[in-house]
């Protein structure tokens, strides 16, 4: 089957001569067409690094990235700004990841017509995202400021969406957010690949909210790809020791009984 | 932070701001002046009267200078020209160094590192000996003064504004704008100028202060404005050469450039203070009644830890902890649980006396055993021996610049009198039994020499090393990877076992606390709503509304497929809670959690629930005792 966003051998290495230091060593791991592939890893296992690249952050030493089978590295000029379009980053901190000083309505007009950055001329489609993350229509003429730290998250996810992007990479978008919240913003992006098709990357470190969220997971350590494989599979019957030990390392309140009795 | 602040805010009303209002009308005044000034004096500025050199008179305010012209005229009618060379030479230095200092953020990185070097180099030529090579190219006068000095100022401005510009050009919404596709120089203007406007609007007002001095500075040592025109500055040189026999004659131009100084940072603080959306008006707390919870009594008198009725206020008498009680028995680990917000942290912080400036606690009972932790002062070698802390970051409780080994044994040292050699083999063997290799080493390392998960280590093995009665663990693994989390709270559990040291342990993940702790205190908005034991959490036997919401809000990692699934086999949303929790302000009297729950009845929201088998919810103990009543018929 073939990957919509895909990235095959990819290495990317940061600094130069002995200070090099490989972040990520030949990982090719891809999504397929409306779907969600999940990306965990622990801290320094590079999967940030892989959105990074793949959005063009950051530049890799070798390996290919495609999107729809073209492949993006190597693009200059307008092409790459073009492509860029085509996917999308929402960052993790949503207190960082707004202008504070301009209004929700221009942020996604923004993304809608970078040029101009109009919020009354797009005010229809506008109100159409904010609606799509179900935020009212009247958030458009606040700041982010005035939002918490859950409606801002819907506020860059909408931004991102304006965009309509072939491909959404979420870095670990809920991470900064109450427990609650987090259930909000996942509802919301479990809503989104229904009703929009969406193809989606998902990054975070939560392994029980990537299980969530995705349709396939693929585990990084250290930079190198350990594990890829649908969701259900993975989880159930993970093939990598490196997997296991992750899975069994999550504290659980439902099925932590037997293991305290012990 | 990740507080939420409520959405629906007001709009704002414009802010009176006296220091704003009262540098604009100031400036307008003297704006106005040099506009008036040279049409109404400029005869009596330039009329030669016979008393030269004369002090004040009903006559000459200011007294007359050398050739006999009158000191306040001339000042007056100086005012026209000072001000337009000060502004040029202003808009010179901010126009041309912004531009530098921002546009080396928006081009590419080699483009980049060039400019900031090059910037460094301009910087490290100073300013006045640079004004003074290019008037010295341009010649002496004004045009030549004004362009000396505005290009003088120029580094300067360019090294702040891209010193300000790198903080904002590397934040996220910027490298999304660049995503999204927009063009530089509308990054420029849309996303980075905006954001370091304010400081750069104070940052014109002290250049124009600066600048004013510097032209005046210029005129003194002749290469300014040229006789016969004359500005504040060629006045003051003048006015100094008879500062001994006439003082009256420097006052005038000293005073007005003084005055336009300060006046124009008046402006600029105030400006910078408005120009900001988020620097709104902040709520101001509702007036409540200052009545404190009376003590509960619920704890058994040979708890460790007994917390009773405690409240934390901000100065204005808004409640951030409200009427909190719990207790820890020896050798228990206590979780407190809840969202961002829910006053755990200071819970705990009060308990460690470490609460932030400006906050104050009460408590009907604050003690660890028969220590008053309640108390106005208490023996600190007491509260550092039997109070052990673990914070959430590691890397920020250990001071980087001291050896590992030095900060474990601190408080053996100072409060215990342990002699050094002793102290440093205890340290040893408990970073052994925090299970670090090779502890000789590891103590004489550096903080930053270890990984997070070492840190933690470290850090526990310091807050057990006193041989603490409590240790209280603020999110102690909420920085840590998953796995390195797993080795801690193991640690934290054989510490636990094996000193018998009681612990208080904070943290907002509910799955954590579980698996870690004995019983379980859950707080919303500052107060406890629910207490229970571990067994019962795990066997989903939670009551009251909020935790069974919290609960199912978490995504699971293997509950059932069948369960998580629906008919075609998607996966169910998760609980969501509608709303959010009040702000500290306005919490109200009844339930707080009242606007947010589904079991919500009148009763809820007037009348505080009291807990009754550690639950307070009306709702709860409305049910239980219909069952009961049902039971009873």
């Amino acid at each position: 089957m073939t990957y919509k966003l895909a990235v095959e051998d990819l290495t990317v290495v940061f600094g130069h001569g002995s200070r090099a230091r490989t972040v990520l060593d030949r990982v090719s791991v891809g999504v397929r067409a409306g779907q969600t592939l999940g990306l965990v890893g622990e801290s320094g296992s590079g999967k940030s690094t892989v959105a990074k690249t793949i959005v063009g952050i950051n530049r890799p030493r070798t390996g290919r990235i495609t999107l729809g089978g073209r492949d993006l590295t190597g693009l200059r000029g307008r092409d790459l700004t073009a492509v860029r379009r085509r996917i999308q980053l929402v960052p993790q901190d949503p207190y960082a990841s707004l202008n504070p000083r301009m209004t929700v309505g221009r942020a996604i007009a923004e993304a809608v017509d970078p040029v101009r950055a109009d919020a009354r001329r797009h005010a229809g489609t506008v109100a159409r995202w904010l609606e799509t993350v179900a935020l009212d229509a009247s958030a458009a003429d606040r700041y982010p400021h005035e939002f918490s730290g859950g409606q801002r998250q819907r506020i860059a996810v909408a931004r991102a969406l304006a965009v309509e992007p072939e491909v959404v990479i979420a870095d670990e978008i809920t991470s900064a957010l109450d427990c609650s919240v987090q259930a909000e913003v996942l509802n919301l992006l479990a809503e989104l690949r229904q009703t929009l098709d969406l193809t989606m990357v998902f990054i975070s470190h939560d392994l029980a909210v990537v299980r969530h969220v995705s349709d396939e997971v693929a585990v990084l350590r250290h930079g190198e790809l350990v594990e890829q494989g649908p969701c259900r599979e993975v989880y159930r019957a993970p093939s990598h020791p490196y997997t296991r030990r992750l899975l069994a390392s999550v504290p659980r309140p439902a099925d932590a009984d037997q293991e305290s009795a012990a | 932070m990740r507080t939420a602040s409520p959405s629906p805010t007001p709009p704002r009303s414009p802010r009176p701001n006296p220091a704003l209002w009262a540098g604009v009308t100031g400036l307008a005044l003297i704006a106005l002046l040099g506009v008036i000034g040279p049409l109404v004096w400029t005869d009596t500025a330039t009329t030669l009267s016979g008393a030269a050199r004369e002090g004040v008179s009903a006559e000459h305010w200011l007294g007359t200078d050398a050739l006999g012209r009158d000191v306040l005229a001339r000042t007056l009618v100086a005012t026209r020209l000072t001000l337009l060379m000060t502004l040029a030479a202003t808009a010179i230095a901010g126009t041309a160094g912004i531009l530098l200092g921002t546009l080396v953020w928006v081009s590419g990185p080699r483009v980049r590192e060039l400019g900031l070097r090059l910037i460094d180099v301009m910087v490290s030529y100073p300013a006045l000996i640079l004004a003074l090579v290019v008037s010295a190219v341009l010649g002496a006068g004004p045009t030549a003064a004004v362009v000396s000095i505005g290009l003088g100022g120029c580094p300067a401005f360019a090294r702040l504004t891209a010193n300000m510009a790198a903080s904002v050009a590397q934040r996220d919404f910027v490298s999304t704008a660049r995503l999204t596709g927009v063009p530089p120089h509308r990054v420029l203007a849309r996303h980075l100028l905006p954001n370091i406007a304010g400081p750069l609007i104070v940052l014109l007002s002290v250049a124009f202060a600066q600048v004013l001095t510097a032209l005046s500075g210029l005129s003194f040592l002749g290469l300014g404005v040229q006789s016969p025109e004359y500005d504040w500055g060629a006045l003051l040189s003048t006015g100094l050469e008879a500062l001994y026999t006439n003082p009256a004659e420097a006052i005038g131009p000293a005073v007005a450039i003084t005055v336009t100084g300060v006046l124009a940072s008046f402006v600029g603080d105030g400006l910078a203070a408005g120009s900001d959306p988020r620097g709104g008006p902040v709520a101001t707390a509702a007036a409540r009644p200052a009545e404190h919870p009376g003590p509960s009594g619920r704890a058994p008198e040979n708890a460790l830890l007994i917390v009773d009725g405690l409240s934390v206020e901000r100065p204005d008498g808004t409640r951030l902890v409200d009427g909190v009680s719990f207790h820890v028995m020896p050798g228990e680990i206590v979780g407190l649980v809840g969202e961002s917000g829910s006053g755990k942290s200071l819970t705990a912080m009060t308990v460690a006396r470490l609460l932030p400036d400006g906050l104050t606690s009460h408590a009907a009972r604050l003690t660890l055993d028969d220590l008053d932790l309640d108390a106005r002062r208490v023996d600190a070698a007491r509260l550092a021996t039997e109070v052990g802390i673990v914070f959430q970051d590691p890397s920020a409780s250990f001071n980087p610049a001291l050896r590992i080994g030095g900060q474990l044994t601190e408080v053996l040292r100072t409060h215990q009198g342990v002699s050094r050699a002793q102290a440093r083999a205890e340290a040893i063997e408990a970073l052994e039994k925090v299970r670090i290799l090779n502890p000789e080493a590891v103590a004489r390392q550096y903080p930053h020499e270890l990984s997070g998960g070492m840190r933690q280590r470290a850090m526990i093995a310091s807050a057990v090393l006193p041989g603490p009665k409590l240790i209280v663990a603020d999110e102690p693994t909420t920085a840590l990877d998953v796995t390195v989390q797993a080795e801690v709270l193991d640690l934290l559990r054989e510490t636990n076992r094996r000193r018998g040291t009681g612990m208080l342990f904070i943290s907002h993940d509910i799955g954590v606390v579980s698996t870690l702790c004995h019983r379980i205190v859950v707080m919303y908005a500052g107060r406890v709503v629910e207490e229970l034991s571990a067994r019962d959490l795990r066997a989903g036997r939670a009551r009251h509304p909020y935790t069974k919401a919290l609960l199912a809000a978490a995504p699971r990692l293997a509950d059932h497929e069948d369960d998580a699934l629906d008919e075609a086999g998607r996966r169910r949303p998760l609980a969501t809670i509608a709303g959010r929790p009040p702000a500290a302000a306005e919490r109200p009297a009844g339930c707080a959690f009242a606007a947010r729950c589904p079991l919500v009845h009148q009763r809820c929201t007037h009348e505080l629930p009291v807990p009754r088998e550690g639950v307070a919810c009306h709702a709860v103990a409305s049910s239980t005792l219909a069952a009961t009543a049902r039971d009873d018929a």
